[in-house]
């Protein structure tokens, strides 16, 4: 009895495990190399594949516009990416997974969509135990992103 | 005995824990959801710097917990309904680590004019917080505004300022020059209180100007079919984006990367394009826009049918709370489907 009361007031005390914003963020106090490596890492580590990187700052300033570095990151698991397109086609359009990483100042910030959204967008899809463990492991990746040293 | 011992123990562990799980909270707490966009020490980004002196002093913790709890309807602060009132009192508590405690009031909103103070506030205001309220534009972060200047006026017709800010500390805001910022103090600019109260009680007029996003309610991708072959679809697509003054930056097929060379699916193809002068003018409305990144549509060919497919920039705008990138949007979402037609006639 205790014990379960204990790990009801645990679970009170905590902090929410699961960022509910359609919008997920977080800020690095690291330099953009160092976050960017961070974040490739932990991406790598949740086993995800990283497709590939795009460099928005470059593309912007051969165009002549100032930006500061800007970079978006397309990653996912081929068997879930092969899956979804074929069972899902309308979700095309937001797949790969992509997370964005943007320097201010000193500092570095991430974003992306929080991938719970897409069972919001797609509520005739039978995916809800796949966008969770998505959402998680985007929580965990962001904490990860957040926390590097 | 044993039975009865529990729950004091249980009750003593609480009173000796709940300190420490509150102090954790808040710095946890903020980091988590708040200092991405206000930063670490409340020293930058989004709207007010929270570790501004003057607006520490200026703002009541009721102030702050209802910033919080309803947000920013339309500018990006979203609203954290699902916080306790204990993590958004330790939240505030973390905030308010950041600088000097509050100085209640003395002043107070007797009553005023609202004409006059609609005239007052077209001629010391407006010019700051925009003729409706409506606040500065861009986000604050990174790319919206020259890093020097710490604020983006606040818009004082959105329903979460409102209902956040009580009159006497609107009107506190208005006598106090906000060192700093560009908000000066009015009594100091030739207004009396009377004036002030003026003000106040037209701001307090203001009838909230956000409304529920119907884009919300659209669906989340454009698919149009085409008539074509597979390759002349795609080809149809480059020549749509091209018409639409739009840069082609590369084709590939949607599973590059993630198998190996040779072995991509050929029949799924994604054609990346961009408008660098526009996709500046959305970074300066909101850094986030990168989810968006880069413009895209992707050709499919499946059971013989030939389809174009992309996201509506309009139902993903809805999700960041930005109303003045729904405008940018809406056009961008006309530009998407106005290809799309063009590619598949």
């Amino acid at each position: 009895m205790m014990v379960r009361r204990l790990a009801l007031l645990l679970l009170l005390c905590l902090p929410a495990l699961v960022n509910a914003q359609s919008v997920m963020m977080a800020r690095s106090k690291l330099a953009f190399p160092e976050a960017m490596s961070a974040l490739q890492q932990s991406v790598t580590k949740h086993g995800y594949t990283i497709s590939r990187v795009q460099r928005v700052d470059i593309g912007l300033t051969r165009s002549g516009y100032k930006t500061d570095l800007y970079r978006v990151v397309f990653f996912g698991k081929p068997d879930e990416l092969r899956q979804l397109t074929k069972e899902y086609p309308e979700m095309i359009p937001y797949l790969p997974l992509k997370i964005v990483i943007f320097a201010e100042q000193g500092e570095t910030l991430v974003a992306a969509l929080n991938p719970l959204e897409l069972a919001i967008m797609f509520p005739k899809t039978n995916l809800d135990a796949l966008l969770h463990r998505w959402a998680n492991d985007f929580q965990s990746i962001f904490a990860d992103v957040r926390t590097a040293q | 005995m044993r039975t009865m011992t529990r729950p004091f123990l249980l009750i003593l562990l609480l009173q000796v824990s709940a300190p420490a799980w509150t102090a954790l909270n808040g710095a946890e707490l903020y980091s988590q959801n708040c200092s991405a966009c206000h930063g670490s020490s409340g020293t930058r980004g989004v709207g007010v710097p929270l570790a501004l002196p003057e607006f520490l002093e200026a703002v009541s913790d009721e102030y702050l917990l209802k910033s919080i709890r309803y947000g920013r309807p339309g500018r990006v602060m979203p609203a954290f309904p699902y916080f306790s009132d204990a993590q958004l009192a330790a939240i505030v508590a973390h905030i308010r680590s950041f600088g000097p405690a509050h100085k209640p009031h003395s002043t107070s909103v007797a009553g005023g004019d609202p004409d006059r103070g609609g005239r007052l506030y077209a001629r010391y205001c407006a010019a700051c917080h925009g003729a409706n309220g409506e606040g500065g534009k861009g986000t604050g972060v990174t790319f919206s505004r020259p890093q020097g200047l710490p604020i983006i006026a606040p818009a004082l017709n959105n329903t979460g300022f409102l209902a956040a800010a009580s009159s006497a500390m609107i009107k506190h805001s208005l006598i106090r020059e906000r060192a700093n910022t560009p908000m000066p103090s009015f009594i100091k600019q030739g207004l009396s209180e009377s004036d002030i109260d003026d003000i106040v009680v037209y701001i307090r007029s203001f009838r909230p100007q956000h409304s529920v996003n119907e884009a919300a309610k659209e669906p989340p991708t454009l698919v149009y079919e085409s008539k074509e072959s597979f390759e002349d679809a795609v080809e149809s697509v480059k020549n749509a984006i091209m018409n639409a003054n739009f840069r082609l930056i590369r084709v590939q097929a949607l599973d590059q990367g993630f198998v190996e060379k040779g072995q991509e699916d050929a029949r799924r193809t994604i054609v990346y394009f961009c408008n660098f002068k526009q996709l500046d003018t959305a970074l300066a409305i909101d850094p986030r826009v990168g989810l968006f990144l880069p413009c895209r549509i992707t050709v499919t060919e499946h059971n013989g049918k030939v389809k174009l497919l992309s996201i509506n920039p309009n139902r993903l705008s809805a999700v960041f709370n930005n109303e003045q990138l729904d405008e940018i949007c809406k056009e961008l979402t006309k530009t998407y489907r106005k290809i799309l037609e063009d590619s598949t006639l």
